[in-house]
């Protein structure tokens, strides 16, 4: 019995789907016995509706890739995000309130446990706002000092933007190395003022402790070592291929939505907009120091990724020239106004037992007035806005949060991207949900 | 676009000096939204080196647009949007509005000053200002002043069932405003749908499809799983 030969071709690979969604499916070639048959495709039937099945997808609030308790509801058609609506406000610990019942020195260890990554830098920013409140000038000494302190927590913050932002997208080695640097900082700021995340290092008026000896050495030896890790992170993610797709025209936003939805530090900068606190509207005097704004292009995430990188850089910069520039003298202002007066001669002295004795039953009191003191914080402008009423409790403390209007531009940003680029767009702006809840 | 492009010529910005409290060089948006708003200007004042204008609460509106829009002001970013309530009762409350122009480099803070007697209402910034959404948002939600314009005026910090009322106003007691038991109370019997909006989602409909045993256990706000 003659045994019939029978091949069956079928193109391989999917060429794509039509304008309707359905695939496409090549014909097939039958050859038996030499003859040659073409079959047609089998005839598709009308295409599934599935325009109006919208999913619900809830992200959080307990979510490792929400940095925090965010909690976003995602109103999903297929994979694409039709609509995004966070939630926030499970933090919420009325900071502003609990500071209008406290000293302003009292209110510098709650502004440590608002952006919890950044705590050092919330402590000078306080201080500088106040101070301008009071209208207390600080010596130069200080003001080098709180250069070093807002440079250090810069680098903090963005090393832990850097390294959950790749356990986000998949790469795990550069949180390692990023963590690695971080507890180097924290172990420099462990020294100096004997904590590492809640630091509490400003007086209204001067710093809490002057650095202990052998710590500028230390700090040069970590600026020596650390542009070798922001190298190694630059050479395993700007090229890579993987990093690139995941990142690249993602969460786009032009200058003007940008300036218009309020956005603020990195992210403004990514989408082009070289507005740095630092350099437009100077504090602690950076005008005097020679560092560079990083600006993107695209206002993407990849640009954002960009411009904390090279923000990395130019912190180390800043760093290198405030050590060789720090000068001797007293950390605390000499205005016994804010700051206590020594012991020795607060036993001795008339005018120094009243000083001291005014400031520990009553509290420094700033005159009649309201300051608003914006400074780069890692994450975008942020401010203390200070009323007082002449009594030595704020009338009226108010956080301007950078992360909570950067956040508020999230369902701008998410619309429209498949639901795996979620994260990545949320990583991308940075948030600390300490500082966004408050 | 870029900071400082509409004012070559002013010298570099630098760290502010010597401040005096009161007096100095005014904003010159100032003396510009006297000169054009006349009857809505209220007063300004410099006070540690910052501008505030007070202009009249029916204005709000109209005088930050022109501020936006207007080729000699260009105040394109709004920092911040909040409010002041002053120990004093008799004192009225005050919105307070950061403004910055980039192209300037300038800073205006623009104030209102609402009598706590009536209603505490002022138009929104958000068709100006897309930032103002949650700002707006928090200012409601803190101090009960409600934006008219505003699209999604809600609670945001606070959950949507809060009932103790405003926070940061200054006859609300700082431990809150009702006992420790009553709020345990109150968070013991929050229903699921009290916090999972269905109707904010448009989903309404998706509850009538649930199993008529999940249906309602959610309908008699029992907790499961806690």
């Amino acid at each position: 019995m003659a045994t019939k030969t029978r091949t069956v071709e079928v193109a391989l690979g999917t060429a794509g789907v039509d304008s309707d969604g359905r695939a496409v499916r090549t014909p097939m070639t039958v050859t038996e016995n030499g003859s040659v048959t073409t079959l047609e495709p089998p005839a598709l039937g009308a295409a599934p509706e599935l325009a109006g099945e919208h999913m619900l997808i809830n992200i959080g609030p307990q979510h490792p890739a929400t940095h925090g308790v965010l909690r976003l509801v995602l109103e999903l058609d297929g994979e694409t995000v039709v609509r995004c609506i966070p939630h926030i406000g499970y933090l919420h610990c009325g900071f502003e309130k609990i500071g209008e019942y406290r000293q302003y020195n009292q209110v510098i260890p709650w502004t440590d446990r608002e952006d919890y990554l950044n705590s050092i830098g919330n402590n000078v920013a306080f201080s500088i706002g106040a101070e301008r409140l009071f209208g207390v000038e600080v010596p130069p000494r200080c003001t080098v000092l709180r250069v070093i302190a807002m440079e250090l927590s810069r680098i903090i913050s963005h090393l832990v933007w850097l390294g959950t932002t790749c356990i986000d997208l998949g790469a795990f080695t550069p949180f390692l190395w990023s963590f690695q640097e971080r507890e180097n900082v924290y172990n420099l700021l462990e020294s100096w003022v004997g904590a590492r995340l809640t630091t509490s290092a400003t007086r209204v008026g001067g710093m809490a402790a002057d650095i202990p000896e052998g710590w500028t050495d230390q700090l040069r030896h970590f600026i020596r070592t650390f542009p070798k890790t922001v190298d190694e992170c630059d050479r395993m993610l700007t090229k890579n291929g993987i990093w690139i797709g995941r990142t690249t025209a993602l969460g786009v936003m032009s200058a003007n939505e940008a300036i218009n939805y309020g956005l603020s530090g990195p992210m403004l900068r990514a989408s082009g907009v070289a507005y740095d606190v630092r350099k437009d509207f100077p504090y602690l005097d950076y005008e005097t120091y020679d560092f560079d704004v990083p600006v993107g292009s695209n206002g993407d995430v990849y640009d954002r990724f960009l411009v904390r990188v090279e923000e990395l850089r130019q912190s180390t910069r800043i760093l290198a020239q405030a050590i060789d520039r720090l000068p001797d003298g007293p950390v605390n202002s000499s205005d016994h106004r804010v700051i206590l007066p020594p012991k020795s001669r607060a036993m001795s002295d008339m005018e120094s037992m009243i000083h001291h004795f005014k400031q520990v039953m009553e509290g420094p009191r700033p005159p009649i007035g309201e300051v608003y003191v914006p400074v780069e914080s890692p994450k975008g402008e942020k401010g203390y806005y200070f009323v007082s009423d002449g009594t030595a409790k704020p009338v009226r403390w108010r956080i301007r949060p950078p992360s909570y209007v950067n956040l508020s531009a999230i369902s701008k940003m998410v619309e429209g991207h498949l639901l795996s680029d979620v994260i990545a767009i949320n990583a991308s702006i940075d948030i600390v949900m300490g500082e966004i809840d408050r | 676009m870029l900071p400082g492009s509409a004012n070559p010529g002013a010298p570099a910005p630098a760290t502010p000096r010597n401040l005096p409290q009161r007096g100095g060089e005014p904003n010159p948006s100032a003396a510009a939204i006297a000169a054009k708003f006349g009857k809505s200007f209220v007063r300004s004042e410099v006070i540690w080196g910052d501008t505030n204008v007070y202009i009249q609460a029916s204005a709000v509106s109209e005088i930050i647009r022109w501020l936006h829009d207007d080729a000699t002001q260009q105040y394109d970013y709004l920092s911040d949007v909040t409010a002041v309530e002053f120990r004093d009762a008799e004192q009225p409350l005050e919105v307070v509005w950061h403004l910055r122009s980039l192209p300037f480099r300038r800073f205006l803070r623009v104030k209102v000053s609402l009598d706590k007697r009536a209603p505490l209402a002022v138009d929104s910034v958000w068709p100006i200002y897309k930032s103002a959404n949650w700002l707006e948002r928090e200012c409601f939600d803190m101090f009960g002043i409600t934006f008219t314009g505003h699209p999604d005026l809600r609670r945001i910090l606070m959950w949507e069932s809060y009932r103790e009322g405003y926070p940061l106003r200054k006859d609300f007691p700082l431990r809150g405003r009702f006992s420790r038991a009553e709020q345990l109370r109150q968070a013991l019997s929050i229903t699921t749908e009290g916090r999972y909006s269905m109707e904010e989602l448009s989903v309404a409909q998706a509850f009538e499809d649930l199993p008529e045993d999940m249906r309602r256990r959610l309908a008699g706000g029992e907790r499961t799983g806690e």
